[in-house]
C-alpha cells in the first residue's frame, strides 16, 4: 500500500513532472542565450564586410 | 617488455625503499584512521559489516593517497619525456607502475590489517585467513589497475591530487562493494559464517575488464 | 560539417511523443496496485534513466571514435552527449527522490539499486568537466577527455549489476512495478514514453553541436575577416572550442 493517500499523491508526480519539463526549458533558455550571442557576432562580422567592401570602393574610386 | 617493465619496477622499489615516502605514509594514515573510527563510532571493537565497511573505507582511503604520489617523480623530474624517447612499448609504463602500486598496498596491509585486527575486530578472524588473503589481494589488484590509470591521468592536469580522489572512488565503488561483501562473513562475531564466493569473481571480473581497458587506454596519456 | 540537419523534423517527433506519451500516463495507463497514482512518476524517472546510461556509454563510443581518429568532431560529439546525460542524470535523482518520499516517506533510499547507481554515476561524472577545464592544451584535453569517458562509460553497467547485486539479496526492490509482467498498457505507455524521451536527447543533442559548431565556425571567420588583433583571446574552457 502506498504511504501516502491517493489525494496526497498528486502534488508529488505533479513535482516531478515539473522537474522534468522544467530542465528542458532551462537547457533551452540557456541555448536560447547562447544563439542571441551568436546573432550579436554575426551583426558584427557583416558590419566587417561591409566597411571592408566600402574601403575597397573607395580605393577603386580613387584609381579612376 | 618484461625486461622493460622489471626495470621500471626495480627503479621505483629502490626509489621507495631509500626514500620512504609513500608506504609509511599510507601505513600512518591506515592507522590513524582506524583510531579515528574508533572515536567517530564511539565503539571498542566491531564485526560483521561493520568491520568489514571500516576495513575497506580506510584502506581506500590510503590508497588514494598512493595513487597521488605514483606518478610524482616522473611529472616533477621529466621521468615522462625520459621514458618516452626509450625504444620501448609504453604501456610497460602502466604494467610496472600498477605491480608497484599492488606492492605498495600489499606492503601496507601487511601492517594495517593486523593493526585493524588488534584495534577494532572483536572476533578472531584466524580460521578465515585463505579467504581474506584472497579478498584482499583481488582488490589490491582492482585498486591498483584503476589507481594507476588515473593517476597518470590527474598527475598532468592542474588540479592533480585534487581530481584523482574524485574521479578514482566512484570507479571504485564496485571493489568496496564486492570486498566488504566478501569480508563481512569472515568478521562475524560469532565465528565466521560461510564465505560468499560469487563476490570473488565480481572482483575478478572488475580487474579484468579493467585490466584490459587501462591497458588499452593508458598509450594516449603519453603522447606529446 | 554541419550538425543541425533533419533538426526541426527531429524536434516535432519529439514533441509529439513526448505529448501523446503524458497524454497516455494520466488518461490511458492503469493506476498500480501497489502504489496507485504515485507510480506514474516511473513514466518519466525510467526512461530519463535509461536515455542518460545510453548517452553515457554513446559518449564513451565517440570518445573511441575520437582517440583512433583524431576528429575533434567526435570529441565535441562526445563531450555534449556526457554534458546533456549529465542534465537527465540530476533529473533523474531529483525524481526518484520524489518518487522514494512519495512512496516510502524518506527523500532517499538505499534499498532501490537503480537510484543509488545513479548517484554514483553522477558522481563520476560530474568530474568530466571540472578534468577537461584543467588541462589547457585543446588536444590534450581532448585526449584526456576521450580516455575519461571510456572508462567511465565501461564502468556504467559494471556498477549498475555490482549495486543490484549487492542490493537484491537483502532488500527487496521498493520502487519497482507490479512485480515481473507489466500490463498491456501500462508497456505501450512506458515505450511511447521511453521513444520521446530517446527522441528528445538526440533532439537535444543535435541542437547543442549545431550551436557549438556554428560559435566556433563564426569565430575563425571572424579572424579571417579582422585578423588575429581584431579577436578577443579564448577563456580557458571545459568545452572544445576548435573543431
Amino acid at each position: 500500500m502506498p504511504a501516502l493517500p491517493l489525494d496526497d499523491a498528486g502534488p508529488y508526480v505533479a513535482a516531478a513532472y515539473l522537474v522534468f519539463l522544467a530542465l528542458i526549458l532551462i537547457y533551452v533558455s540557456i541555448m536560447a542565450t547562447k544563439l542571441g550571442r551568436i546573432e550579436r557576432e554575426i551583426g558584427e562580422l557583416s558590419e566587417l564586410v561591409e566597411r571592408r567592401s566600402e574601403r575597397s570602393d573607395e580605393r577603386d574610386q580613387e584609381r579612376v | 617488455m618484461r625486461a622493460t617493465v622489471s626495470a621500471l619496477i626495480r627503479k621505483d622499489l629502490r626509489l621507495e625503499l631509500r626514500a620512504f615516502e609513500s608506504v609509511p605514509a599510507m601505513l600512518m594514515f591506515s592507522v590513524s584512521t582506524f583510531v579515528l573510527f574508533h572515536f567517530g563510532l564511539d565503539r571498542s571493537s566491531l564485526a560483521g559489516d561493520l568491520a568489514a565497511g571500516v576495513l575497506w573505507v580506510t584502506l581506500l582511503l590510503a590508497a588514494v593517497l598512493g595513487m597521488n604520489r605514483l606518478f610524482l617523480a616522473e611529472r616533477e623530474q621529466g621521468g615522462f619525456d625520459g621514458f618516452l624517447m626509450a625504444p620501448v612499448d609504453r604501456t610497460a609504463l602502466f604494467v610496472a607502475k600498477a605491480i608497484v602500486l599492488f606492492c605498495f598496498l600489499v606492503a601496507v596491509e601487511l601492517v594495517a590489517v593486523p593493526a585493524f585486527v588488534i584495534l577494532l575486530l572483536e572476533p578472531d578472524p584466524g580460521q578465515a585467513l585463505p579467504e581474506l588473503l584472497a579478498v584482499l589481494l583481488l582488490a589490491d589488484a582492482g585498486i591498483a589497475v584503476v589507481g594507476t590509470l588515473i593517476g597518470a591521468l590527474g598527475v598532468q592536469t592542474r588540479a592533480r591530487d585534487l581530481i584523482v580522489p574524485l574521479i578514482a572512488l566512484p570507479l571504485l565503488v564496485p571493489v568496496v562493494i564486492a570486498a566488504s561483501e566478501a569480508s563481512a562473513p569472515l568478521f562475524a562475531a560469532g565465528g565466521a559464517d560461510a564465505f560468499p564466493a560469487r563476490w570473488l569473481v565480481v572482483l575478478a571480473l572488475y580487474d579484468a575488464v579493467f585490466g584490459l581497458l587501462a591497458y588499452a587506454v593508458f598509450d594516449f596519456l603519453l603522447e606529446e | 560539417m554541419t550538425f543541425g540537419r533533419g533538426l526541426r523534423a527531429l524536434s516535432i517527433a519529439s514533441a509529439a511523443l513526448i505529448t501523446v506519451a503524458f497524454a497516455l500516463v494520466f488518461f490511458y495507463a492503469p493506476n498500480d496496485a501497489d502504489q496507485g497514482f504515485i507510480q506514474k512518476i516511473f513514466y518519466v524517472h525510467v526512461p530519463m534513466a535509461i536515455v542518460a546510461l545510453c548517452g553515457f556509454v554513446a559518449g564513451g563510443v565517440f570518445a573511441i571514435k575520437h582517440l583512433r581518429s583524431g576528429d575533434r568532431a567526435d570529441d565535441l560529439r562526445s563531450y555534449v552527449a556526457i554534458h546533456i546525460s549529465l542534465v537527465l542524470a540530476v533529473g533523474v535523482l531529483l525524481t526518484g527522490s520524489i518518487w522514494a518520499r512519495a512512496s516510502w516517506g524518506h527523500w532517499w533510499v538505499w534499498d532501490e539499486p537503480t537510484l543509488v547507481s545513479f548517484l554514483i554515476v553522477f558522481l563520476l561524472y560530474a568530474c568530466y568537466q571540472p578534468l577537461r577545464f584543467s588541462i589547457e592544451d585543446p588536444e590534450r584535453q581532448a585526449r584526456y577527455a576521450a580516455v575519461f569517458a571510456i572508462v567511465a562509460g565501461a564502468f556504467v553497467p559494471l556498477n549498475f549489476t555490482a549495486v543490484r547485486m549487492a542490493e537484491s539479496l537483502t532488500h527487496p526492490r521498493v520502487l519497482s512495478t507490479t512485480g515481473g509482467a507489466m500490463p498491456g498498457e501500462m508497456r505501450l505507455t512506458f515505450i511511447v514514453a521511453l521513444a520521446g524521451m530517446a527522441c528528445l536527447f538526440v533532439t537535444l543533442w543535435r541542437y547543442e553541436l549545431a550551436s557549438k559548431s556554428a560559435s566556433i565556425q563564426l569565430r575563425s571567420l571572424k579572424r579571417r575577416l579582422a585578423g588575429d588583433d581584431g579577436l578577443a583571446p579564448l577563456n580557458r574552457s571545459a568545452a572544445p572550442q576548435h573543431l
